[in-house]
């Protein structure tokens, strides 16, 4: 086993080389940086190729050649970026292109600051561009899952041929937790059935997301949307703790999840029955764990930094059947495990009325 | 389908025949519709005279295989209809950024893109001219006719001064609009590219000589040369109400006047291949590159020892960030989770840097920290922003230079000469080494000596001079620390 202390951008980088990504194509921003810098570090050291690219938008269009060319890509942003990359998300998703794309989200809007936030959830979960498309979106809570989450998007990114967001934040990126390296590295084979390689093999293919036909524009469509609800049966991922006896149960991703089960742990010693939902997929939402929860007498609470965008999809996936508080942050700062351990107490004196 | 429609090949005897290029479709599949040979441009466009003539050149090179088009957004996006290679479609304007991750990551592929004046000169100028700039291994085929196309006519950069269009229906106003946009004119200021030619395909005598750029061009990527740009001027009748003579008229004699035709660049002879390396995807080259070690040994935590938070903070280059990664490294060493979590961006900048390390038994759950169990204060900020963070019974552990402080009650607040122990162990730098070894003998955060000699060497790796000196001076603090602080 090999431990290593990184920042939880370096841990992007490693997770995506052993999953055998060799291609790069980023633009400076904090606090997104340290993957483009590890990026332009370790790539030219293997043989892998990396640009620094003129803008956002042309680093999602690199992305979107590479991946036409059926090589395995990886780009990273976040919240500015992340908006003027959402055209070609979009064409990503339209023309079903693998790619894994990083969001370190920092907080807004406009240029905000570059402090930690969540508040890029829509905009990744429900798709910022145009079109009727989803990205698979997932969600690390630790360094080691900015790695093994960045590893296993490869895969889903080329499972499904859709695009995958890490959605990560200011403080998984900048914080340093030990690593234990990927066990295996992937040297990928390009599936001739659908890449422009520039090769004979691939040489009848076609890239594309345009149907002048609106019944093959409406079929083309349809068939997303079969694989979406194929992703949403299949894909679900999420971490359930102390909720089986939860009357109280908090709903988190991310950094907050930490903070979360932390308050978690405190409301134990204080007797108060408190569980943790935390999903580690967004898209596809872990509806039906959450609304087996629902089935009980339960009061949840969203505990994110943004303004409740998150809590509007635990509403939907649970039919609005139970109250659902919410505690947040905004603006930069953390949520501490204090405001969390207050919105309990609180909701718990009011359940016992 | 082959022999549905005969190919026209060189009967026995004839003079001469022109025949479809082999890398251009004999039926358009792709296209659909009731007329599967016919294209889908108007009457006296450019674009299928050009797409002849990107096919020849591709049939003459020898090159079909390794070919990507990509198309844009505008009349020709639909070029994927009639070549028979591998095509990308891209957004508006970002062929050339498409170009460049294709290219990148297939060295062997001769890439070309295919793009008019609104995709390329307007929405795309950022794109078009970076990729130049970097001298991307691809071809660019920019049809110039002086108008949007696919959307109706509309007034395009490189639309002339006086010209009619929807958007500038009394002619194109200087005042308001500028002028036309010189984009051979623009790229030959750029170092890179290999070859840059305004042609014409007005008329027969022009389009033998585009012919012979759109070839030099696509030889170039043959060769893996790099970047070359063909600007062709062509005719847009339909949007610009014209019958065939009028829009050759309207190109020779205006268009090319305001756009000269010819050759701004030809560095062919003079550039060699630019041959990138394949990328290596073998496990062992990667733990290399990582400098992976494997069987090193970790202490098995002790199950006594909860957590200890500690935060250091001081002026940026007094080290704080490192002896935080040290601290941690130690953790690490000492079997216990860590984290280490910085203030990160402007603030570091000539300002206060802080950290926060957090040791603990259990998983971690945030890892700033708010309320110190020790506070490393280097500098006098750091100690007036956090001490009153400080509970009662924790350390607050300060620089001796900060003079006139009071510390708050209860906490239990040590004064420490670290500039003196360095300076006299060698490295006035070093304060922050001199602290690690005062936080090493208040035993707050359960790990050994050899931990953080262990995380000193480690964080010194690719300096080993420093190693040394370092773990002098951490004794040395260590030493003051016992002597001093009971």
């Amino acid at each position: 086993m090999s431990v290593r202390l990184v920042k939880g951008n370096t841990a992007v980088i490693i997770g995506a080389m052993y999953a055998g990504c060799d291609c790069y194509f980023g633009y400076p921003i904090t606090p997104a940086n340290e993957i483009l810098h590890e990026a332009s570090h370790y790539f030219p050291k293997v043989g892998r190729k990396m640009v620094q690219a003129e803008s956002e938008e042309a680093a999602i269009n690199m992305v979107y050649g590479a991946a036409a060319a059926g090589h395995r890509v990886l780009t990273a942003s976040a919240g500015p970026g992340m908006s003027l990359k959402q055209e070609g998300l979009s064409y990503l998703a339209g023309a079903e292109l693998p790619a894994v794309i990083v969001d370190i989200q920092r907080a807004g809007p406009g240029l905000g600051n570059i402090g930690p936030e969540q508040a890029d959830y829509n905009q990744a979960v429900k798709s910022g561009g145009h079109g009727n498309y989803k990205c698979i979106v997932l969600a690390p809570n630790s360094v080691q899952e900015m790695c093994d989450l960045t590893y296993k998007g490869f895969d889903l990114a080329f499972k499904y041929r859709n695009p995958v967001i890490i959605l990560s934040d200011g403080v998984l990126g900048q914080m340093m937790e030990p690593v234990v390296f990927p066990k295996e590295a992937i040297a990928p084979v390009i599936d001739t059935t659908w890449a422009v390689s520039g090769n004979t093999e691939t040489k009848k293919n076609l890239i594309s997301s345009i149907f002048l036909d609106f019944a093959q524009q409406e079929a083309f469509n349809e068939k997303l949307q079969k694989k979406y609800r194929e992703i949403s049966d299949k894909e679900p991922l999420f971490e359930e703790y102390m909720t089986d006896d939860a009357d109280i149960v908090l709903v988190s991703y991310g950094i907050s999840s930490r903070i979360s089960k932390s308050a978690v742990d405190e409301a134990r010693k204080e007797g108060l029955k408190v569980g943790l939902f935390r999903p580690i997929t967004l898209f596809p939402f872990p509806e039906k764990e959450i609304q087996k929860i629902a089935e009980r007498d339960v009061t949840f609470i969203a505990v994110e930094m943004s303004a409740g965008q998150m809590r509007d999809d635990i509403m939907l996936a649970i039919r609005c059947k139970r109250p659902v508080d919410l505690v947040n942050r905004l603006g930069g700062n953390v949520i501490e495990t204090t405001k969390v351990m207050a919105k309990i107490r609180d909701i718990a004196n009011n359940r016992k009325v | 389908m082959a022999g549905e429609i005969q190919k026209k090949c060189s009967a026995p005897g004839s003079e001469k025949v022109y025949k479809r290029p082999d890398s251009m479709n004999e039926i358009y599949l792709r296209k659909g519709g009731a007329a599967p040979t016919a294209t889908h441009y108007c009457s006296g466009c450019g674009h299928g005279i050009i797409h002849k003539l990107i096919g020849e050149a591709i049939d003459d090179l020898g090159i079909q295989d390794r070919c990507v088009l990509i198309s844009p957004v505008g009349c020709a996006v639909f070029a994927y209809y009639y070549f028979d290679i591998g095509n990308v479609q891209a957004a508006h304007g970002r062929a050339p950024a498409v170009g460049t991750g294709i290219s990148r990551a297939r060295d062997n592929a001769v890439v070309m893109s295919y793009q008019g004046d609104g995709d390329l000169a307007s929405i795309g100028l950022n794109e078009t001219i970076q990729a130049a700039n970097r001298g991307e291994k691809m071809c660019v085929f920019f049809v110039n006719n002086t108008i949007y196309g696919m959307t109706g006519g509309q007034m395009a950069p490189t639309t002339l001064v006086g010209e009619i269009t929807t958007t500038c229906q009394e002619g194109r106003n200087s005042d308001y609009t500028g002028f036309p946009l010189h984009m051979c004119e623009i790229l030959s200021n750029l170092t890179a590219p290999v070859f840059i030619e305004r042609v014409s395909v007005s008329d027969i005598k022009h389009i033998r000589k585009a012919k012979i750029a759109i070839k030099k061009a696509l030889e170039v990527q043959r060769d893996g040369k790099g970047y070359a740009f063909v600007e062709i001027l062509a005719g847009c009748p339909n949007n610009l109400r014209q019958d065939s003579k009028e829009s050759i008229d309207f190109i020779n004699n205006e268009v090319e006047k305001e756009f000269p035709l010819g050759n701004f660049r030809d560095r062919i002879a003079d550039t060699t291949p630019l041959i990138r390396p394949d990328s290596d995807f073998s496990k062992a080259k990667l733990d290399e590159v990582f400098g992976i070690v494997e069987s090193v040994e970790y202490a098995t935590p002790d199950p006594d020892f909860k957590k200890c938070l500690v935060k250091i903070a001081g002026f940026g280059g007094q080290g704080v960030l490192s002896m935080g990664t040290i601290l941690a490294q130690a953790g690490i060493y000492g079997g216990k989770n860590v984290s280490w979590y910085p203030s990160y961006g402007p603030e570091q900048r000539g300002g206060t840097a802080n950290c926060s390390v957090v040791l603990s038994a259990r998983p971690i759950g945030s890892p700033v920290v708010y309320t110190p169990d020790i506070l490393v204060a280097l500098n006098r900020p750091s100690l007036e922003k956090f001490d009153k963070d400080v509970g009662p019974g924790s350390y607050l552990i300060y620089d001796s230079s900060v003079d006139n402080y009071t510390p708050p009650a209860g906490v239990k607040a040590y004064c420490v000469p670290a500039v003196d122990i360095a300076m006299k162990s060698g490295s006035a730098k070093a304060v922050n080494t001199v602290m690690l070894g005062v936080i090493l003998s208040l035993g707050q955060v359960d790990l050994t000596e050899k931990e953080f000699e262990k995380a000193i060497a480690e964080s010194f790796a690719d300096r080993p001079k420093l190693i040394e000196l370092n773990l002098q001076i951490l004794k040395a603090g260590y030493e003051w620390a016992k002597e001093n602080l009971k």
